[in-house]
């Protein structure tokens, strides 16, 4: 099947600034792809050259197939809902979903009656007559999408449209725009900052940094098998040691961090011989924490230290753990109510398999 | 309220109500009174409607009346014309010192007098002048051509006046107007034209209604622009006024004029409020 | 604090008492209280003068509007004190007794002093005249343009300029054969004169380049050659004629229109000594051509004459032979009334397509 985006070879330069470097990737008809990467990324440039308002220095761009470099934005087949919505304030609701159709010179009865089944879809029936401000956060957002959605685009570019949100509101617009895409079944192309929108949401995630993506693949791929340093940092939380190889046992490595703590890791696939200087990232919710040392004893990375601090955030709470050569562990504490009464200055065991120390090689 | 509370809300009121009594009612109150009495005799005057009669029953003074509107209109419209797309770069495309000077170079005109300005314009139209000049250098024309003492000249003066009073409120207007709504404009499928009309234009309503304001206003009642550059058959109302009160001596007719300049002004400022659909309230605030 | 405002209050109403130095507000007209003079004045005497430029029409409107406050000393022209002072009481009877009449040219200070008398009191006395009439490139219109209404000639068509004023109504008038000043009191007579005046200006029309408002703006005309010939004031041609030496002044066949400007006391003046001493300061021959310097124009002052620059009285000479001096219209008062007259057909006039 013909992707709905194809991106090939897209580069963009300001000045002497490389904004988005030979970037290739392409989406499939229906898929929520979202491109996750930390502000001044490239992630906005890209976004703004597929729907045109910016020329790409080379490389092209295809929907379904057909190169759009010579076609203006305001006849491309995508459509954009704009960070700050940018709906239009001198039109009614009504108006600002038929502003599309009217430009495409659709009979007004036909218009009135796709801006009815739009609202309708949208859960927001028999607004039209209201005006833009008279709406709230969640109800714009959801008549910006309706917008873009009766033009029937290929593909639907949202630029961090949740960002202006308070924060239930987005939780809930999460789901929400997941749903809408499935309604709508369109492609759509999310760009974001926040990792947790880009997880929930996307079908495929690629993580950008620099002008180039790292990584796409699933939310799990990227959470479980980070390919590279950075995804490995910037998706979910991790203990990060920067050490050497010390030994290899095919995949399994012998490492000794800088601070001179000794700990096993995987190279999971990667060509890391011994001597390698590297970098490992372990995760806090696979460290497991425990009173004493035998209910660790599966566990090939064992160590022994008092809680430093508690980060007590619900679901997510953590603790830091400090061994007794000085080393800071974050460990995430289990939900079993076990350790509901943890405080600081408790001696306790950490430990963690081998597996879960992701070693990555250090180039610089 | 206390005490001191009310010696302050009464200081704070005693410049508004001197200024609005002393300058602007009772002068037209006076003013008004002097238009409905007729002089009878040396020094006798009777309170009558004469003076408004003779307003109606003078072709002359009517065409004037007439001719002052429209070319008031007109020049308005011109001026909006050429303020708009000039306002438009300097609010959304300039950036950083190039729109302070644009901006700059809007109001430098205004830091000389307007009889200098028209001077400069005279300089630049008559028949002897720099324009003139130009044109027969360049082999446009084969003799001095005379671009004085004519209607365009008014115009360009009247334009030329008023170019700021137009570029200041657009500029306002214009910069409020998010990238991003011009932008989906286009995205949604708009073309130049229909993003302009349907969102541009709709955008800087406040601003285009508050500078039309201003400007005809500005032009109608004008005196020095059209009396320097207008010709043989340029008449403009307010030099009208100035003749019959300062010439004629005729102080009463005078009197009626102005309040038909005022009654005007006021018809055509309520009409395009009217027609656009807004309030006065909405427009200066 | 209460010792102060008693020691100033002394001090103010000393002052008051002594009267020593007044201010004088003086309502003028360009070039008549040139600064040199002004200073001179000011050192004689302590006083001070503020000087107020402006024409007779401002002059009388302002007066009027103050009920003839705000100044203590006016300098109107001669004929337009009858009118005004009959019908609005702008001014204040002059005590003559206090000026030093051997100053005048004393046929002028009769003259004038006939002109300006209301119930038996006499409101002005002289101080600058001039004239009006023909303002010409003689090299180029000499030729045709002898008389106003030769301004109307196909030979200077689109190169002649006159004002949409009264003189120029007069000046028509005369030119036609007709004598708008012996009809003033017969306002059937005045009437018909001024329809005539009417459609030859009417027919004129065409003929004019512009109608001129301000001296200057008629000065660049000439000057750039733009027009060649004008109806305006004997000075304007003279010092054209500085740059210029075929621009000059020429009485026109019909006759030069004559004005004199004057000195009179608004009604409500408050330094009417002051006011006095002004006028005898500058009727002296010395400072009195000063002012012709300034002004360009020559004053009522006896034995200014031989003071004056002799360019200036060459260039008078070469306009004013004998014949031309004797044929100047001096303008008689103006009756009320007749304004409305003018008005009328000059905004005909103006309004003619």
């Amino acid at each position: 099947m013909t992707p709905d985006l194809d991106c090939l070879d897209l580069t963009r330069r300001f000045g002497d600034h490389t904004a988005v470097d030979h970037v290739n990737f392409s989406v499939a008809p229906g898929t929520f792809f979202s491109i996750l990467g930390p502000s001044g990324c490239g992630k906005t440039t890209i976004m703004r050259m597929i729907a045109g308002f910016l020329e790409p220095s080379s490389g092209d761009i295809r929907i379904r197939g057909a190169s759009v470099l010579d076609t203006p934005p305001n006849k491309r087949p995508v459509n954009m809902v704009f960070q700050h919505l940018a709906l239009f304030p001198m039109m009614s609701i009504a108006e600002n979903i038929g502003y599309g159709l009217r430009r495409r010179g659709m009979a007004k009865a036909e218009i009135a009656r796709k801006v009815d089944e739009a609202l309708e879809r949208i859960g927001l029936p028999g607004i039209g007559n209201r005006k833009v401000t008279e709406l709230s956060g969640g109800q714009k957002q959801r008549v910006a999408i309706a917008r873009c959605m009766v033009l029937e685009p290929d593909v639907l570019l949202l630029d961090e449209p949740l960002g202006a949100l308070d924060l239930k509101l987005r939780e809930h617009m999460k789901v929400e725009l997941k749903a809408l895409q499935a309604a709508f079944d369109t492609t759509f192309v999310y760009i974001t900052h926040d990792q947790s929108e880009a997880l929930v949401m996307s079908d495929q995630i690629a993580v950008m940094n620099n002008g180039r993506f790292e990584q796409v693949g699933t939310g799990q791929d990227l959470y479980y098998r980070p390919e590279t340093p950075f995804v490995a940092g910037f998706i979910g939380e991790a203990n990060r040691w920067r050490g050497r190889v010390e030994r290899t046992e095919g995949d399994e490595l012998r490492l000794r961090t800088e601070s001179g703590l000794e700990m096993r890791g995987a190279a999971h696939g990667r060509a890391l011989q011994a001597g390698d200087r590297v970098e490992v990232f372990v995760r806090p919710e696979s460290i497991r924490i425990a009173g004493d040392a035998a209910a660790l004893a599966g566990f090939d990375n064992v160590l022994e230290g008092a809680v430093s601090n508690i980060l007590f955030n619900g679901a997510a709470s953590r603790a830091l753990v400090t061994d007794d050569a000085g080393e800071e562990i974050e460990v995430t504490l289990p939900q079993s109510g076990e350790f509901s009464d943890l405080k600081r200055g408790d001696r306790v065991h950490v430990g963690w398999s081998g597996a879960q120390g992701n070693a990555f090689a250090v180039t610089a | 309220m206390s005490s001191a509370n009310r010696i302050g809300f009464v200081l704070l009121l005693t410049p508004l109500v001197l200024w609005l009594g002393l300058l602007i009612i009772i002068p037209h109150i006076d003013m008004f009174l002097v238009s409905i009495r007729e002089r009878v005799g040396r020094g006798v005057y009777e309170t009558s409607a004469a003076q408004y009669l003779t307003f109606i029953n003078e072709p002359l003074y009517i065409w004037t009346f007439v001719r002052t509107a429209v070319m008031s209109v007109l020049a308005t419209a011109l001026t909006l014309l050429i303020a708009f797309p000039v306002s438009y770069y300097i609010a959304k495309m300039a950036r950083g010192r190039l729109q302070q000077v644009l901006f700059m170079l809007c109001l430098i005109p205004f830091y000389v007098s307007e009889l200098v300005r028209t001077f400069g314009w005279m300089i630049l139209l008559r028949e002897t002048g720099l324009v003139s000049n130009l044109l027969q250098w360049a082999g446009l024309a084969d003799q001095p051509v005379e671009m004085l003492y004519n209607d365009a000249a008014i115009m360009i003066g009247l334009v030329y006046t008023s170019m700021l009073f137009m570029v200041v409120p657009l500029v306002t207007t214009l910069e409020s107007l998010d990238d991003s709504v011009v932008e989906a404009g286009y995205d949604l499928g708009g073309n130049g034209l229909s993003v302009l009309r349907e969102i541009v234009i709709p955008h800087a309503m406040p601003g285009i209604v508050a500078g039309c304001i201003v400007v005809f206003m500005l032009s109608l009642g004008n005196y020095l622009t059209p009396t320097m550059l207008g010709g043989k058959d340029s008449l403009w109302f307010t030099e009208m006024i100035y003749n019959q009160f300062i010439v004629r001596f005729n102080w009463e007719l005078g009197a009626a004029f102005g309040f038909m300049l005022l009654l005007l002004s006021s018809l055509i400022v309520w009409g395009v409020l009217k027609l656009t659909g807004r309030t006065l309230q909405e427009t200066l605030g | 604090m209460t010792r102060t405002l008693l020691l100033t209050s002394t001090l103010l109403a000393g002052l008051a008492t002594a009267g020593q130095a007044d201010t004088l507000r003086l309502l003028t007209w360009g070039g008549y209280a040139p600064d040199d003079v002004v200073e001179m004045f000011e050192e004689q005497t302590g006083h001070t003068v503020e000087v107020t430029k402006s024409n007779n029409e401002e002059m009388i409107a302002k007066l009027r509007a103050t009920g003839g406050g705000g100044f203590d000393l006016a300098q109107p022209s001669q004929d337009r004190i009858m009118g005004p002072q009959q019908e609005f009481g702008i001014y204040k009877p002059m005590d003559v007794s206090k000026l030093n009449k051997d100053l005048f040219i004393p046929s002028m200070l009769q003259a004038t002093m006939k002109n300006t008398t209301v119930d038996g009191e006499v409101y002005g006395v002289p101080h600058v005249w001039g004239t009006s009439g023909l303002v010409m490139n003689t090299a180029e219109a000499g030729d045709v343009v002898k008389d106003y209404d030769d301004l109307c000639d196909p030979a200077v068509a689109g190169k002649v300029s006159y004002r949409l004023k009264r003189p120029t109504l007069i000046g028509f008038a005369f030119a036609m054969g007709e004598d708008p000043f012996a009809a003033y009191d017969d306002e059937e007579k005045y009437k018909e004169i001024m329809e005539k005046v009417e459609a030859k200006l009417i027919e004129c029309k065409a003929n004019v380049k512009t109608y001129w408002g301000g001296g200057d703006e008629l000065m660049n005309l000439v000057r750039s050659g733009e027009v060649t010939a004008a109806m305006a004031w004997d000075t304007g041609g003279w010092k054209l004629n500085d740059d210029n030496s075929d621009i000059t002044f020429v009485a026109p066949e019909s006759g030069a229109l004559g004005w004199i400007d004057t000195f009179v006391l608004p009604a409500k003046g408050q330094a009417d000594d002051v006011a006095y001493a002004w006028i005898n300061f500058v009727m002296q021959p010395e400072i009195a051509a000063k002012i012709t310097a300034a002004a360009g124009n020559f004053t009522a002052s006896a034995g200014a004459d031989q003071y004056a620059e002799d360019s200036l009285k060459a260039k008078y000479q070469a306009s004013f032979p004998q014949e031309a001096i004797d044929n100047i219209k001096w303008y008689p008062p103006v009756p009320a009334g007749l304004e409305a007259i003018e008005g009328s057909v000059l905004d005909r006039v103006q309004a003619a397509q």
